[in-house]
């Protein structure tokens, strides 16, 4: 694609955010309180706008990638991503919404009634944050620069620049209408272009999407490198590297920024370091992939992902635009439904990617898939245009998700951690909004490249090892006590985040070391609920006293006339 | 500028019933704590039922393509099973597992709001 229609893309996408966003606005200015106005939002709208806010760059570039590189056993990251909401909606929703906690401090505190417990939980919503905003800028930097050629560090500071621009001119104020017309915006860009290249497949003739064996290049083909790469060749390999005729010995080499490589037609793929080539037949089949423990990571990954969702702080948010408990539930179904009909789409693209875009292994950049994909099966006017519509879809996933834990991570970090020191809670939500930012830019331009899908899972481990414990107990078990809280979101926050660190700093580890490292949350989600259940047990005197008069805060529907206590967050907007 | 009204929903308190088992979890008595646990075991019975159902038939497969790889190998439409099942019949399943569980989880706390207002 030539660089106008991507940079067209990308200001056309942040240029219908922003006024969006200013409509959204001006039509909550009309009534006196924005957040109960808020809550006159359907169900159905509010459903679009969790699934816009929740479907990343993760979802929307990661998974067609990882499926192209490791074949069938990466369709578990959507059914994860999809089961999450229904573990979410079975287990937290109706509750959550009714605590009236907008935040998982808020939550943390009016349930357990102690301000320790709400200090742990802010240390841990910012953690989580990071981490997933990271491959969020990361992602970024790789559509920039697949589709404008543009370096690397321009991608995120254009998405922290929109993100900041939008965050600090809305305020606190969740915008509804922008963050369900990017769902509908991703939806559009995937579906159109998948239908065109489904066309194409079938025009084909229907070609067998992985032959038997190390893939190798069905036709002549030439592959621009445009970042440096190892590449490991296989077996020696005759090509034309710049013009000069080459002849490439088996084991690593190094290509540079800038070579162009011509392989001459059924020549093997040589695969960029990182990726790890599978043939054929194991990548059409289940449970080839995960390193040396393929069952454990797969069910880890499960695990991760089910019962991550609920503790991811830019979804909770969202729930308190729902007028009731009930409200929430029917929320949640819905978009059940519309993460449903995105998440057969990613498979789809990666799939066809390993038929069409081979090359993709080569040069290590497989999460580009979905922006490539279409210019290269479609030519011409039509190509450009679907290009553009993909493009501009991926620039939605990163603003939508990066701008929701933007402001999450920035209320926390303002209320829980700044306050005190900066009087003004404006100034102090700017500042939070700044830093939440800031960290995660410093470590996507620092860090290597690790693979968008990836690094969300590791954020997803952390979650379903500190607040679904939480959230489970908090609920539905009323003996829970504070320092059975605190404790157990350390253990297991902790032993989740130490091994993400040890994995992103220290690469991939081999052996049984390696596998409970990479996918940690099979034994430390199980830890945090033992932790936090046997030193709630041990510490019975600090049971909150208010805790009856929470259980039927939570768990009685609204339409009853009921005691539920005066705790009430909005109280801080009031004043 | 059109003024937007907002109002909560019209609370019904006839006089001759109030004075019932709201006022008993109110005060907290013995017998609106039985009320309150035993609506909070029907919905938590109902919830453990449909995540249990739910991802003990997710997990098991896993296990079903490493025990018997044969099923792996059977094809639908040209499409491998593994990928006709984890790429597009899982959603409309989780779907219809979320319709169910928000239908019975409205029916028990209908049931107890019923039970609250009639004694």
């Amino acid at each position: 694609m030539s660089s106008p229609t991507g940079i067209a893309a990308v200001v056309l996408t942040a240029l219908a955010t922003v006024l969006i966003g200013m409509y959204g606005v001006r039509a909550a200015r009309t009534t006196s309180d924005f957040y109960v106005a808020s809550r006159t939002v359907t169900p159905w709208w509010n459903a679009s706008a969790i699934g816009g806010e929740y479907l990343s760059a993760a979802s929307f570039l990661g998974v067609a990638g990882l499926v192209l590189a490791y074949g069938t056993d990466m369709l578990w990251f959507p059914v994860g991503y999809t089961a999450g909401y229904l573990m979410l909606l079975v287990l937290v929703a109706a509750p959550l919404r009714r605590s009236g906690a907008y935040t998982l401090p808020d939550f943390a505190e009016a349930r357990l009634e102690s301000s320790a417990a709400r200090r742990m939980a802010s240390i841990l919503v910012v953690t989580i944050g990071w981490l997933y905003l990271l491959p969020q800028f990361q992602a970024a930097g790789l559509t920039l620069r697949t589709v404008t050629g543009a370096p690397q560090w321009a991608g995120p500071v254009v998405v922290a620049v929109v993100v900041l621009v939008s965050v600090l001119g809305g305020g606190m104020r969740s915008i509804t209408f922008v963050q369900a017309f990017q769902y509908w915006l991703k939806l559009t860009a995937l579906l159109v272009p998948a239908l065109f290249l489904l066309l194409v497949w079938v025009g084909d003739g229907r070609p067998e999407l992985a032959t038997p064996g190390s893939p190798v290049f069905e036709e002549p083909t030439s592959v621009e490198v445009t970042i440096d790469v190892t590449v490991d060749v296989p077996s020696q390999i005759s090509v034309v590297a710049d013009g000069e005729p080459l002849v490439l010995e088996p084991g690593p080499h190094e290509v540079s920024a800038g070579t162009v490589l011509d392989f001459p037609a059924g020549a093997p793929i040589p695969h960029a370091s990182s990726l790890t080539p599978m043939t054929g037949e194991s990548w059409a089949l289940p449970l080839t992939a995960g390193g040396d423990h393929p069952l454990y990571a797969t069910y880890s990954l499960i695990i991760a992902l089910f019962f991550g969702t609920m503790g991811l702080p830019h979804v909770l948010v969202r729930f308190y635009t729902n007028p009731d408990g009930r409200a929430a539930r029917r929320t949640t179904l819905a978009v059940l439904g519309l993460l449903g009909v995105f998440y057969v789409l990613p498979g789809l693209y990666g799939a066809l990617g390993r038929l069409y875009t081979p090359e993709l292994l080569l040069t290590g950049r497989t999460d580009a898939v979905v922006l490539v994909l279409p210019a290269r099966l479609v030519d011409g006017v039509a190509g450009e245009a679907l290009s553009m519509l993909v493009t501009a879809g991926a620039f939605a996933a990163f603003l939508s998700t990066s701008s929701g834990l933007t402001v999450s991570v920035a209320g926390v970090l303002s209320q829980d951690l700044l306050h005190g020191r900066v009087r003004n809670p404006v100034t102090g939500f700017r500042l939070g909004a700044f830093l939440a930012l800031l960290v995660p830019i410093g470590l996507a331009l620092t860090s290597p490249f690790l693979g968008i899908a990836d690094v969300v899972g590791l954020a997803f481990a952390v979650a379903a090892s500190s607040f679904c414990p939480l959230l489970l107990l908090g609920i539905w078990w009323r003996r829970l006590t504070w320092p059975g809280a605190v404790a157990g979101l350390l253990a297991g926050g902790g032993a989740s985040t130490a091994a993400v660190v040890v994995t992103i700093l220290g690469g991939p580890q081999s052996g049984w070391v390696g596998a409970l490292l990479a996918q940690p949350a099979a034994w430390t989600m199980p830890l945090a609920f033992v932790v936090m259940i046997a030193v709630s047990l041990g510490t019975q005197q600090h049971l909150a006293p208010g805790v009856n008069r929470t259980m039927v805060r939570l768990h009685t529907p609204e339409n009853l006339d009921l005691n539920r206590g005066d705790w009430d967050p909005e109280d801080r907007w009031r004043t | 500028m059109e003024r937007v009204t907002v109002t909560g929903p019209r609370r019904r308190r006839p006089p001759a019933r109030r004075r019932a088992v709201t006022a008993e979890i109110d005060a907290q008595t013995q017998l609106g704590e039985v009320y309150m646990r035993a609506l909070l075991r029907a919905q938590l019975r109902l919830s453990l039922a449909v995540a249990g159902v739910v991802l003990g038939l997710l997990a098991t497969l896993p296990l079903l393509f490493a025990l018997a790889p044969r099923i792996s190998a059977i094809e639908l439409a040209g499409i491998p099973l593994p990928w006709l099942v984890l790429g597009g019949l899982i959603y409309p399943a989780l779907v219809a597992a979320a319709w169910f569980y928000v239908r019975a989880a409205e029916r028990v706390e209908r049931d107890f709001g019923d039970m609250v207002n009639r004694s």
